[in-house]
């Protein structure tokens, strides 16, 4: 079977002949990657992995009822069952008065260049990429007699294009590539160990912190973990490091998606216009950063990405919708429709993050008389739909306002909708690292069970 | 077995894979300096079906796949893989994952010897989930919505899922290994949100296995989970905030063995073991539970959703004693870490699919039934809590602390089961947890059939089990200090 090449046209093809089948809509989205990835570990290479896939999705309405179907076999014949498979599907599901396409006046016009991919970073190669894993697990490793041990150090990178077309004449297409790597050292003192780790992904090469750079924070990291004891049960404000307070965000973001919020699936449904936060909350969600890793020219169903304030100064602006779940709610696409190849849309953030404050971490940390300094959170205690939050979490006690001694097997609770409204300070350190982002940031009060 | 031939005349009818090809390429990937390569070629069709709002809105089918080239040598591993299936690929593949073995140091580990599984096939099926009807499949969603609404006024929305994967895995190794595999996979999740004034809360059951449609319709098991969605909904309207602090914890039987899975199925994975940077490394031997605490790993059992015929690897799936009588005995293993610590390969390498290496993983994970009575573990306790329902957890493999958030509580006072308490997350360190285990029911219950575990950024289906058990002083993460 002779493999086709991807491209808008193949799209338009596709989706004539599924018009030609009785669609009355449908849309197209095609991916194709090339990935690679090398770890090393003790000063060794210990894998190497390279691939190339492509896959095609197609999505169909008939009037008001959809279905679709992916293959990642892109050839004549295979594209022809895919085509009959999904009308097969899109029959037998339930006419959706909300279903279909977005508005054509809403489809993006005039792609911008964003800048998202890094051609002069193909030509790298396999040594220097094994290099920089290399000399990030050496950093770590040289760094103190106590770290020992490593799992590892990693190094990645993706070269992708992302193709779409749908049957109201729109089509478009963008590459990008991401790059990152990473290194998870172990550090033992006294019988036992602890493991921690630091990262660095941009989507140009050149912009990596150095493989040193990120190999000494790891170090640092894990240090400090040494001889983490638990604390006493108590509530007591409670601050969390940037990546820390970039989960709650994260939180944030799947509560305000339009799927959760039509379904009465999240805690902030029916709160636009109110106050969700204290004033320190302001947050916003931007997909047009050239070159940042959550902006695109396009969303998954072309209409162009904004930027918009999702919570202004507490008060909650915009839910994140794509055409369907803003129909649901009788409002427009926010412009945050995310596509993955052969399914329905749903909702993602762009470039998410919360707005610097102006106090410095160490002024953050330093008005805190007894508390807990979070950076690191395990386990999945979050109740979208009540807000309930406990989590396991590792970090350090602060006492008179300095990071005192290290702690662990505790947990942290509350609600997020009250932990959103009792944010009392907010860090000057905000640094994009991620598509979601946050500055360290204090909670007045929070429940921590340990002894 | 039968899905022992059938792979090969698969891939060779479909893809124009032949033996001789295979003996080919696995030449190319060996080389003159690896020790050892494989090839994982994999089928996969996948179907989702969901309702929400009673109409069944969505539904996808996604068909994939590929192929990919292993290549050891020593501790080091090159991969590559590729979705076009062709000879030419394979020998681009197999000459990339050979590039590992170019710069190699150090003398190659004794080669593991292979052992051959009998014939035998632990989920033979005569019509895959995914052959059904989609029409039927439709129309018993349709019926769970109505059931679960019947059930209470206060259920607002219910939510189901019908999830089914048809996979065809062949593996063929240097050593002269040729084996595959069909492994059927269905679940089904219900949902539902229910509503009293301005509280709302959800409740979720499910189940499956490698197992037929009529798993779910022959016994109306359907319902079972409509009816546990929605009485666990209704319960924690009524439930109040959890407790903070150390307490006696009863665990039910069932599901809450995802404790094993975390607290240290993960640290006996022989990767961790064999870098020492697990919690549980070099203690085999040792004393890590109480003597009531026996937990293996089952890869065996027909039908369940963590069985497989053979790992991913090709290796048949088996039993390994994990704790016997509180005594660490085993470790979990693949073919790199089975070979470099010279220890006995269990049947537990597993990838997500083509485009991941392989691992050591958990398969069924469970413990032993003890002597107790269940009621009676209850009534020894005089305050603490009864945890019978999980969402997930999740493990720190180095420092040994691990968590799993309850979906379903009680407060325990005076030997009762009163107050259901809203979700908390329970932490404990692994290597410490199960010596406080006092008490073990005589009512082991393997769970449903809804477990998928990720590491290291790859999924695979596995089970779980326990009796109903009680351990002294566990932390509760909840909200009253």
């Amino acid at each position: 079977m002779e493999r086709l090449e991807l491209s808008q046209e193949l799209g338009r093809e596709i989706l004539a002949m599924a018009k030609a089948k009785g669609a009355s809509q449908g849309d197209v989205v095609m991916a194709e990657s090339q990935s690679f990835f090398v770890t090393a570990r003790m000063g060794e290479v210990e894998k190497i992995s390279q691939a190339g896939e492509k896959r095609l999705g197609l999505r169909l309405f008939f009037g008001n009822s959809s279905g679709s179907a992916s293959t990642s076999d892109i050839s004549k014949k295979s594209i022809e069952k895919l085509v009959d498979d999904t009308t097969r599907i899109a029959k037998v599901t339930a006419q959706d008065p909300h279903g279909g396409l977005p508005e054509d006046a809403e489809l993006a016009r005039d792609l911008p260049d964003l800048d998202l991919s890094d051609e002069t970073a193909r030509g790298i190669s396999v040594d220097e990429k094994i290099h920089i894993a290399l000399d990030a697990e050496n950093s770590a490793l040289a760094y103190d007699s106590r770290i020992s041990n490593s799992e590892g150090a990693e190094f990645s990178n993706q070269f992708g294009r992302v193709i779409y077309a749908s049957s109201q004449g729109f089509s478009g297409e963008y590459s990008g590539s991401t790059f990152g790597h990473s290194v998870a050292p172990v550090a033992k003192q006294n019988g036992t160990m602890q493991r921690d780790y630091w990262y660095s992904s941009n989507r140009k090469f050149a912009k990596l912190e150095s493989p040193r750079s990120v190999g000494e924070k790891a170090a640092q990291r894990v240090l400090r973990r040494l001889g983490a004891r638990k604390v006493k049960t108590c509530a007591v404000p409670v601050v969390f490091d940037p990546e820390m307070a970039a989960s709650l965000l994260r939180n944030l973001a799947s509560a305000l998606s339009g799927y959760a919020l039509y379904k009465g699936a999240s805690f902030l449904t029916g709160k636009l216009g109110t106050r969700i936060g204290s004033g320190l909350l302001t947050v916003i969600d931007d997909g047009t950063i050239p070159g940042a890793l959550g902006s695109r020219p396009f969303d998954g169903e072309g209409l162009p990405m904004r930027k918009k304030i999702v919570v202004d100064q507490g008060e909650l602006q915009s839910y994140l919708l794509d055409s369907y779940s803003g129909r649901k709610l009788g409002m427009k696409s926010t412009g945050n429709a995310s596509r993955s190849v052969g399914d329905a849309p749903g909702v993602a953030p762009a470039n998410f993050y919360l707005e610097a404050g102006k106090d410095s971490p160490e002024a953050i940390i330093g008005s805190v008389k007894s508390g807990l300094y979070v950076t690191e959170m395990i386990g999945f205690g979050v109740n979208m739909v009540t807000g309930d939050f406990s989590r396991g979490a590792a970090g350090l006690w602060i006492e008179n306002g300095e990071l005192a001694y290290p702690v662990e097997e505790i947990t942290v609770a509350g609600n997020l909708k009250e932990m959103f409204q009792n944010i009392e300070m907010a860090g000057s350190d905000l640094e994009m690292r991620g598509r979601i982002a946050s500055p360290t940031i204090k909670i007045e009060r929070m429940t921590i069970a340990g002894e | 077995m039968a899905s022992e031939n059938l792979p090969v005349t698969f891939f060779n009818e479909n893809f124009g894979i032949r033996s001789n090809d295979l003996d080919k390429v696995l030449d190319s990937a060996l080389g003159k300096k690896a020790d050892y390569a494989d090839l994982y070629f994999e089928y996969r069709r996948n179907e989702g079906v969901g309702l929400e709002e009673g109409m069944v809105k969505s539904c996808s089918q996604s068909t994939a796949n590929g192929v990919g080239v292993r290549v050891l040598a020593d501790t080091k591993t090159g991969y590559a893989y590729t979705d076009d299936i062709t000879i030419e690929n394979l020998e681009i593949a197999a000459r990339t994952a050979q590039y590992i073995a170019q710069n190699r140091s150090g003398q190659a580990p004794a080669p593991v010897g292979q052992p051959r599984g009998e014939g035998r096939d632990l989920y033979p099926i005569k019509t895959p989930v995914n052959d059904i009807a989609l029409e039927k499949k439709v129309e018993l969603l349709y019926e769970i919505d109505r059931f679960a609404r019947g059930l209470d006024p206060r259920v607002k929305n219910v939510f189901v899922s019908l999830g089914s994967e048809y996979k065809v895995i062949l593996v063929a190794t240097s050593e002269g290994l040729v084996v595959g595999d069909i492994q059927p996979l269905t679940r089904l999740n219900v949902s539902c949100i229910a509503e009293e004034g301005e509280n709302r809360q959800i409740g979720s059951y499910g189940g499956g296995g490698r197992v037929e449609f009529g798993f779910f319709v022959d016994n109306q098991d359907y319902q079972r989970y409509a009816r546990e969605a929605v009485r666990q909904a209704i319960l924690n309207l009524g439930a109040i905030d959890a407790p903070a602090g150390s307490m006696d914890v009863v665990l039910g039987a069932g599901w809450p063995g995802i404790l094993l899975h975390e607290a240290i199925g993960h640290g006996l994975e022989g990767d961790f073991n064999r870098k020492k940077t697990s919690a549980f490394s070099d203690r085999i031997g040792q004393r890590v539970a109480s003597e009531l605490c026996t937990v293996v790993d089952d890869g065996t059992i027909p039908s369940r959703r963590g069985s497989i015929n053979v790992d991913d690897e090709g290796t048949p799936t088996n039993r390994t004693v994990l704790i016997e009588k509180g005594v660490l005995r085993g470790y979990l293993q693949d073919k790199l870490n089975a070979g470099l610590m010279k220890m006995p390969l269990t049947g537990n390498g597993r990838r997500e699919s083509y485009a991941h290496i392989p691992m050591p993983r958990m398969t069924n994970t469970f413990m032993l039934a003890g002597e107790s009575a269940p009621e009676d573990i209850l009534r020894s306790v005089k305050k603490g809590l009864y945890a019978v329902s999980f969402g997930g957890g999740q493990v720190d493999i180095t420092s040994g602390k691990f968590v799993f958030s309850a979906s379903e509580a009680y407060l325990i006072e005076n030997g009762k089961a009163t107050q259901p308490v809203r979700g908390a997350t329970l932490i404990g360190n692994g290597p410490d947890v199960l010596t406080r285990v006092s008490m073990v029911g005589s009512d082991l219950k393997l769970d449903e059939g809804v477990g998928t575990c990720g590491k290291d950024g790859q999924s695979v289906p596995v089970g779980v089990g326990l009796p109903t058990i009680k351990i002294d002083g566990l932390t509760v993460g909840g909200t009253k200090a």
